[in-house]
C-alpha cells in the first residue's frame, strides 16, 4: 500500500512535470520535429523525397512551437542546398505565424544559436535575422562584434559599420581614425565591393592598397598555344599539357610548333591577355601553368575569372570544367576546390577561345586567384611584399584560422 | 424515389463536372507572364492613363530586393519575386493584399545554382505563374519554388542542381507557364538546355527534353488551336519554335527558323506571329511544318515581346518606336515614337496600350481599332530602373520596378 503511495505519488509528480514540459509556453504540446526534420534533410534531385517532405513540411509548420526555432535551425547543419531550402521555409513559417499570433520569439535561445560558430552559417545569420525582428538592439549589440564572424553576412555588415565610422572620421579631418578604421575594414572585408570601396579611400589617405596581392591574383604565368579549338572540339581535347606538363617541351600547335612563353601581368586585377602573350586566335585552346609555394598543406579555392571556356587543376587534379563562352565575366565566376600540398603546387589553366565574329566575342583572358573557402587570398610565399598599407594587405593574405563558405 | 436519387445524382455529377471544368483562375487575373493567354491583352476596365505621386496611386510597396520580374494577380492577391544579397542568392516570394498593399507574406530561399547575371538584370528575372491555387516561382539559377496562395511550401526544384552545367552568366529570363497539370519551364544556355515538364503537385518530372545548347530568354507561350481543339505549349529557340504537348513534352511541329533570342511570339486565332527574320506569321497545320501565312522583315521588334489583339501586332523596336501592324499580312498600320528603351512587354486594355520605359517613363497610347491611328495620351514617371511588364485586373495597373511595387487605379 504504501509502496503504491509512493507510485502513485512519482507517477503525479512525473506527470505534473511531463504536463509542465509539455504545456510549458502554451496549449500546444511540444511535438518530436526530429522525423519530420529527417524526412526534409532526405529531399533529393529531381524531385526525390518530394511527396514526404511536402507532407512533412505541413506538418511541422503546424506542430512546431516557437521555442523549438532553435531545433529545426540545427537541422540546417549539414544540410544539402535543396533540404536547406525546405528548413529555411519551415523556420520562416513558425517564426511568422508566432508574430502574427502575437506570441513571443525565443530570443534568448537563437541569440545562444548565433553565438555557436559551428553552425551553419545560413542558419545562423537567419537566427540573428528574426532577433533582429524581434529586439530593435540586436543590431546595434551583437553587429560590431562579427567582423571575424565565419558568416560572410554577418562580417559584411560588421564592416559595413567600420567603414561609417571611418568615412566620419575622415570627414572630421581625424585622418589617422580613419586610417586605423580603414585598415581594419580591409583586413576584415570579403565582399569585392567593400574591398574596392575601402581601397578607394585608403588611397586618398595617401595609402594604396596592392589589390593583386590583396585578393591573391597570380601575375606570372607561363602560357602556351594554341591548340586547335575549331568547332569548340578542341576543349575536350587532351592535349600534351595536359597529360604531360614539361614547361621546356615544343608541343605541336594548330598553326605549327609552339613552346611556353613566360608572361607577368601587371594588372591590379591579375587579367591575362591571351591575346597580348600569345597572338590573336580563334578556335584555339592555349595552357597557362603558375607554381605556388605553400608552407602548409589545405584546402584551397582556384578561383577563376573569364569568358573563355575553362578549365582548372591543381596539382594534375581537375577541378573544375566549364565549356561556355562569351557569357559574361566576373571576378570568382568559377571556382575549383582542392588541396593544397606543402610545398610546390602547380596551377593549370585551360583557356579557350571559340570562333564568334562580334566585336564582344573577342576576349581571350582570364584573372585567376587562390584563397580560402572565404575568399582571403593565400599567397604564395615567395611573392614578393609590394606597395605601401603592407600590414593591412599583408595581415589579410594570412591563411584564416576558420572560415567557412556560406 | 428512384427519380430523387437520379435527380440528386445527375445533379452532383454536373456539380462535378463543372467544378471540374470551372477554371481555377479567374476573368479578372494576370497569372503569369503576359497575362492569361500569353498575349498581353484583358478585357478588364482601364485604368487610368496617368498618374503622380498624389493621383492614382492606390498604394505602392518597398521591395526587399531586385528583379525585372513582373508581378502576376491571382484573385485578391499580388505576387512578386526579388532576389537580393551580394551575390543575388536569396531568393525571395513576396504576396500582398491587392485592395490594400498590406504584404500578407513573404518566403525566402537561398539560390542552388549560378547567381551572375549583368548588372542590369537580377537572379529574379523570371515572371512567376500561378494556376489560381499554386504559385511557381522561377529564377536565374534555375530554382523553381512552388508554393500555394497562403505560402506554404508544396515543393521546390533546383534545375541547374539537378541538372549540372545549367545556367548563364548574362542570365535567364524565361518565365514558366502551368498548363493543365504541369508546370513548364524552359531552361537555354550553354552548358545545358532543355525544356521541362513539372507534376504541379508534386514536383516530379513529367516529361524533359533536350533544346538547342545555346542561350535563349524567350518564355513559352500558350497557344489554343480549334482542330483539333487544344491548347499547346509553344517554345521559341534562336535557332526554331517549336510546339509540344504539355502532358507530355512530345514534340508536335517544329518552325526551324532564326528566331529572337528574347522577345517572345504571341499566337490569336491558331495563327503564331514569331520575331524571326522581323516578324512571321506561322499557321499549323496536320503536318510536322506550320505554312507561313506571311513574312514581315521591315516589321522588328525589340527585347519586349510581341502584342496581338484584334488583328493588330503591336511591337516596340529598340529605339523605342511603337509599331502596330496588320496581323493579315504584316502591313504597318502606324507607327509612334515613344520616349525610352523597352525591356517591358505593354499590355492592352481596350483601346489603351500601356508602355513602361526602362528608365521609368510611363507612356499611355490610344489606339484605333483598325490600327491606323495611335496616340500618346498620358505620359507619367515611375522609379528606374523598370524592366517588367505590367499586370492588369478589375482596372488596376501593377508596375514593378527594381525595388518598389505600385498599385495604379482610380480612386
Amino acid at each position: 500500500m504504501h509502496t503504491f503511495r509512493m507510485v502513485s505519488r512519482s507517477a503525479l509528480v512525473l506527470g505534473s512535470l511531463v504536463g509542465i514540459v509539455i504545456f510549458a509556453g502554451g496549449a500546444k504540446p511540444v511535438a518530436n520535429l526530429q522525423p519530420k526534420l529527417t524526412t526534409l534533410r532526405n529531399v533529393a534531385a529531381e524531385g526525390q523525397g518530394h511527396r514526404a517532405a511536402t507532407q512533412a513540411w505541413s506538418d511541422l509548420t503546424v506542430e512546431a512551437r516557437a521555442d523549438q526555432l532553435p531545433e529545426i535551425l540545427a537541422a540546417l547543419d549539414g544540410a544539402g542546398p535543396l533540404a536547406a531550402n525546405w528548413i529555411r521555409a519551415a523556420v520562416d513559417a513558425v517564426a511568422e505565424r508566432e508574430v502574427e499570433q502575437g506570441g513571443t520569439l525565443p530570443l534568448g535561445e537563437l541569440e545562444k544559436f548565433l553565438a555557436q560558430k559551428d553552425h551553419d552559417q545560413r542558419a545562423r545569420r537567419l537566427a540573428y535575422e528574426w532577433i533582429a525582428r524581434g529586439d530593435s538592439t540586436a543590431p546595434d549589440r551583437l553587429i560590431p562584434e562579427m567582423l571575424d564572424d565565419p558568416s560572410l553576412e554577418m562580417r559584411r555588415e560588421a564592416v559595413a559599420r567600420v567603414l561609417l565610422s571611418a568615412e566620419k572620421a575622415a570627414a572630421d579631418k581625424k585622418t589617422e581614425a580613419a586610417l586605423a578604421a580603414y585598415q581594419q575594414a580591409l583586413v576584415a572585408a570579403r565582399d569585392v565591393d567593400q574591398v574596392l570601396a575601402t581601397a578607394e579611400a585608403l588611397k586618398k589617405l595617401e595609402h594604396p592598397v596592392d589589390l593583386a596581392r590583396y585578393f591573391g591574383f597570380l601575375m606570372d604565368w607561363k602560357l602556351v598555344g594554341p591548340f586547335d579549338n575549331r568547332g569548340g572540339k578542341g576543349f575536350a581535347v587532351s592535349y600534351p599539357p595536359e597529360e604531360n606538363l614539361d614547361l621546356t617541351t615544343k608541343y605541336r600547335g594548330a598553326d605549327g610548333e609552339v613552346g611556353w612563353v613566360t608572361h607577368h601581368t601587371d594588372n591590379e586585377f591579375g587579367f591575362v591577355d591571351v591575346n597580348q602573350a600569345l597572338g590573336k586566335h580563334k578556335g584555339a585552346a592555349s595552357y597557362a601553368v603558375a607554381e605556388f609555394l605553400s608552407d602548409r598543406a589545405g584546402p584551397v579555392e582556384i578561383r577563376l575569372g573569364t569568358e573563355n571556356a575553362n578549365k582548372i587543376w591543381l596539382n594534375d587534379k581537375l577541378l573544375a570544367s566549364t565549356d561556355v563562352y562569351h557569357n559574361n565575366i566576373a571576378m570568382d565566376q568559377y571556382v575549383g576546390r582542392g588541396e593544397l600540398r606543402s610545398g610546390r603546387n602547380v596551377i593549370l589553366l585551360k583557356i579557350c577561345q571559340n570562333e564568334q565574329t562580334e566585336d564582344w566575342a573577342q576576349d581571350w583572358k582570364f584573372q585567376c586567384r587562390v584563397c580560402d573557402t572565404s575568399g582571403k587570398a593565400i599567397l604564395s610565399t615567395d611573392r614578393p611584399v609590394t606597395g605601401t598599407a603592407e600590414r593591412a594587405t599583408a595581415d589579410a593574405s594570412q591563411p584564416a584560422a576558420k572560415t567557412t563558405q556560406e | 424515389m428512384s427519380r430523387i436519387v437520379n435527380f440528386s445524382l445527375t445533379f452532383v455529377i454536373l456539380a462535378a463536372a463543372m467544378l471540374r471544368l470551372a477554371p481555377a483562375i479567374g476573368a479578372a487575373d494576370w497569372p503569369q507572364f503576359r497575362g492569361s493567354n500569353s498575349n498581353s491583352v484583358t478585357t478588364d476596365p482601364q485604368p487610368p492613363a496617368t498618374w503622380s505621386e498624389t493621383e492614382n496611386v492606390a498604394w505602392k510597396a518597398d521591395l526587399p530586393g531586385r528583379g525585372p520580374s513582373s508581378p502576376i494577380v491571382v484573385g485578391d492577391r499580388v505576387i512578386v519575386t526579388c532576389s537580393s544579397g551580394v551575390k543575388q542568392d536569396r531568393l525571395h516570394v513576396l504576396c500582398f493584399a491587392a485592395a490594400t498593399g498590406k504584404r500578407l507574406w513573404e518566403r525566402q530561399f537561398w539560390a542552388t545554382g549560378r547567381t551572375l547575371t549583368h548588372a542590369s538584370s537580377a537572379n529574379a528575372a523570371p515572371t512567376p505563374a500561378s494556376d489560381g491555387k499554386l504559385l511557381f516561382a522561377f529564377y536565374s539559377s534555375n530554382d523553381l519554388i512552388c508554393l500555394d496562395l497562403d505560402g506554404n511550401l508544396k515543393w521546390l526544384r533546383g534545375l541547374a542542381y539537378d541538372f549540372p552545367r545549367t545556367g548563364n552568366d548574362v542570365g535567364m529570363s524565361s518565365s514558366p507557364v502551368v498548363l493543365g497539370d504541369v508546370a513548364i519551364a524552359q531552361v537555354e544556355s550553354q552548358g545545358n538546355a532543355f525544356a521541362v515538364g513539372v507534376d504541379k503537385l508534386t514536383g516530379e518530372t513529367r516529361w524533359q527534353i533536350p533544346r538547342p545548347r545555346v542561350p535563349g530568354w524567350s518564355s513559352p507561350i500558350i497557344m489554343h488551336t480549334d482542330n483539333p481543339p487544344r491548347d499547346v505549349v509553344l517554345l521559341q529557340s534562336p535557332s526554331q519554335l517549336t510546339a509540344h504537348d504539355p502532358a507530355t513534352g512530345k514534340e508536335l511541329w517544329a518552325y526551324q527558323v532564326a528566331c529572337d533570342a528574347i522577345c517572345s511570339a504571341v499566337s490569336e486565332g491558331g495563327v503564331v506571329y514569331v520575331p524571326s527574320k522581323g516578324m512571321t506569321a506561322l499557321r499549323p497545320n496536320s503536318t510536322d511544318k506550320p505554312d507561313v501565312v506571311w513574312n514581315a522583315a521591315g516589321v522588328q521588334p525589340g527585347a519586349a515581346s510581341v502584342v496581338c489583339d484584334k488583328g493588330r501586332l503591336f511591337l516596340i523596336n529598340r529605339t523605342g518606336v511603337l509599331t502596330c501592324a496588320s496581323a493579315t499580312d504584316g502591313q504597318v498600320l502606324s507607327r509612334v515614337r515613344l520616349q525610352g528603351e523597352f525591356w517591358g512587354t505593354p499590355a492592352l486594355v481596350g483601346d489603351r496600350l500601356y508602355c513602361m520605359a526602362q528608365d521609368g517613363a510611363c507612356q499611355v497610347v490610344e489606339v484605333s481599332s483598325d490600327g491606323r491611328k495611335a496616340d500618346v495620351i498620358g505620359k507619367s514617371q515611375l522609379d528606374s530602373p523598370l524592366q517588367s511588364s505590367p499586370a492588369v485586373s478589375s482596372g488596376a495597373l501593377y508596375v514593378r520596378s527594381d525595388h518598389r511595387l505600385w498599385k495604379i487605379a482610380a480612386p
